[in-house]
């Protein structure tokens, strides 16, 4: 369980957190989402007890991080992949912590073993890959087999099997009754592993809502229709009113009618179709309209919603 | 590298009594330490230079031995010649031990296992001021015993047992140890490991330089609380300046090492990290 209450985090000038108050509940995977800037790695590093925040208040199992007696068996946390000396083996890293809360060194070649790494365990971590890097981290934060995980964008830099493995891993967790805290700015990612998700955008607050909820709270919903007559259907999907894109792959997207009205107005017409298709919002369409004018670094959004979508393919 | 399973985590488990400590920062220092090639690099070449230099210094002297020497010739400074090249890679040495934690991140995961900072402090000093005692010590007294053994008749030699040897011998070491803390103050102070390598390097060697820019009556009394000169103080047995007497010298560098790290340490608890 993390509460966060009126969390207020300023650098200078420049406010990064601004009275952010969610709840982190065990048993689900709860993302956290937003553009890049948005604060979340400061949110995340508030958590921990690494950044001090200006105003509010954040606590890990109803304590302060600080007063955890022994906080490697509460939390793990994934904060940066590469945050790893790059001189030091893999079993050396792990086992520094290990040694730090008093956890038996066998844990460290069980943990090894869990991420995959066991036959580079003795390898320095400057030689990995990011992907190498992303699972030594997350081996960290199980060490200590703790109930909460805290983990930003861990699927940064895997290939496909790895998001895969995370995702199983971050959902695996949560069944196990954990609280897992995952950040992401891949919404796509999102809409696959979270049960709940927080929003953030320049630092506030959006939303803090069940994932199925706010896809289907988008009015970006719309079915996908194939049909060798398509400009046909086109036309008379447009004469009732329906919103349509013809896509460059030759499907046809509608907005508007339902995916049965769809299907009984190309039976009258009549055309032959080759797919029906409803298609709920990607996550991140949602999230867009959520965040509207809230994003910082447009730039830098549009470079992640383009990864996210080569990742999950 | 493909671990398509989901991995079996057993149920959270009671936590163990009491809560981290001392002992296992301790333990986990000592296991950064040794963890790094270049520290044990660093550590070799201190053992390796040191005592070769002094050995080459010692022995080139004898080469070139003339009775005009004699007077005034003090064999167990000679000998420990070693030393101020070691204070260098010990300097350095206690930069990384901390700015390397910055520079790579680490100190997060560090903080994050052990969220009270100063014991974390507290215990990379012990770890590293005992390692560094230990390998400073040891060049210390091989570059003494080798050096003594080196100046061979005609030249003159001298014994631990020779007034104000042994004082020079261990206390030189002992000056080497108390450098690495200073520096290991200033990383911690400034984090970054060329900053806190040039702000080391720049007290050792360029303050002397600039004190002797100083009008003279100023820089005579400023420059004996200078490190290099309590190191200076307490390896050459007559300096023939004003000098702090050498146990009070290297007092006063413990004093700026502790007064680094304290700062260090408040500055740990105030900033973020």
């Amino acid at each position: 369980m993390i509460e966060a209450k009126g969390l207020t985090k300023h650098y200078g000038s420049k406010l990064a957190v601004d009275q952010l108050s969610f709840n982190v509940r065990p048993g689900v995977v709860t993302g956290f989402l937003g553009p890049n800037g948005a604060g979340k790695s400061t949110t995340m590093r508030m958590i921990m007890g690494l950044d001090a925040p200006n105003a509010g208040d954040v606590t890990v199992n109803g304590r302060h991080y600080h007063d955890l007696p022994w906080p490697l068996h509460e939390v793990g946390a994934l904060l940066e992949a590469k945050a790893i000396h790059p001189g030091r083996t893999a079993r050396a890293h792990l086992r520094m912590l290990a040694e730090a809360n008093h956890i038996a060194p066998r844990r460290v070649d069980e943990v090894l073993g869990v991420v995959g790494l066991s036959a580079v365990a003795g390898q320095r971590a400057g030689k990995f890959s990011l992907g190498m890097s992303q699972r030594l981290g997350i081996a960290a934060t199980l060490l200590g087999d703790p109930e909460v995980l805290l983990f930003d964008e861990p699927v940064n830099g895997l290939d496909p099997d790895g998001i895969r493995w995370v995702r199983n891993l971050l959902k695996g967790l949560a069944r196990e009754g954990r609280t897992v805290f995952v950040s992401s700015h891949l919404m796509s990612e999102m809409a696959l592993t979270a049960d709940e998700v927080v929003i953030i955008g320049r630092g506030r607050l959006i939303a803090q809502i069940p994932t199925d909820e706010l896809l289907a709270q988008s009015s970006q919903r719309y079915v996908r229709v194939r049909s060798p007559e398509i400009g046909k259907l086109k036309a008379a999907l447009e004469g009732e009113g329906a919103t349509t894109v013809l896509e460059e792959d030759g499907s046809l997207s509608v907005r508007g009618p339902d995916e049965v009205a769809i299907g009984e107005l190309a039976a009258t017409i009549p055309v032959v179709l080759h797919e029906l298709a409803p298609q709920s919002a990607s996550l991140e369409e949602a999230f867009m309209e959520l965040t509207g004018d809230s994003i910082e670094y447009h730039g830098e959004l549009r470079t992640g919603a383009v990864a996210s979508r080569e990742a999950v393919r | 590298m493909s671990t398509a399973a989901i991995p079996a985590i057993g149920p959270a488990k009671a936590l163990p009594p009491g809560r981290y400590g001392m002992s296992d920062l301790l333990r986990s220092e000592w296991t950064k330490l040794r963890s790094l090639r270049s520290t044990m690099w660093t550590l070799a070449i201190t053992l390796v230079l040191g005592i070769g230099i002094s050995a080459l210094a010692t022995a080139e002297t004898r080469a070139h031995w003339s009775s005009t020497q004699v007077p005034g010739f003090d064999p167990t400074a000679t000998s420990l010649i070693g030393l101020f090249f070691g204070q260098l890679t010990v300097g350095v040495l206690g930069v990384r031990v901390m700015s390397g934690e910055y520079g790579s991140g680490t100190i997060r995961a560090t903080f994050a296992a052990a969220p009270l900072r100063p014991l974390v402090l507290a215990a990379k000093t012990l770890v590293f001021g005992t390692v560094a005692l230990v390998v400073a010590e040891i060049v210390a007294f091989a570059s003494f015993l080798l050096g003594q053994a080196l100046l061979s008749a005609p030249a003159i030699h001298t014994t631990l047992s020779s007034p104000g040897a042994l004082r020079a011998v261990a206390g030189g070491g002992l000056y080497l140890c108390l450098i690495g803390l200073f520096a290991l103050g200033l990383a911690t102070i400034i984090r970054h490991t060329a900053g806190a390598i040039s702000a080391f390097l720049g007290i050792l060697l360029l303050g002397p330089v600039v004190i002797r820019a100083l009008p003279a009556s100023l820089a005579d009394k400023t420059e004996m609380f200078m490190p290099d000169h309590i190191g200076a103080a307490v390896v050459i047995l007559h300096m023939g300046q004003e000098t702090l007497p050498p146990w009070t010298g290297l007092l006063v560098l413990f004093g700026y090492a502790v007064a680094l790290l304290v700062i260090g340490g408040v500055l740990l608890v105030r900033r973020d990290a």
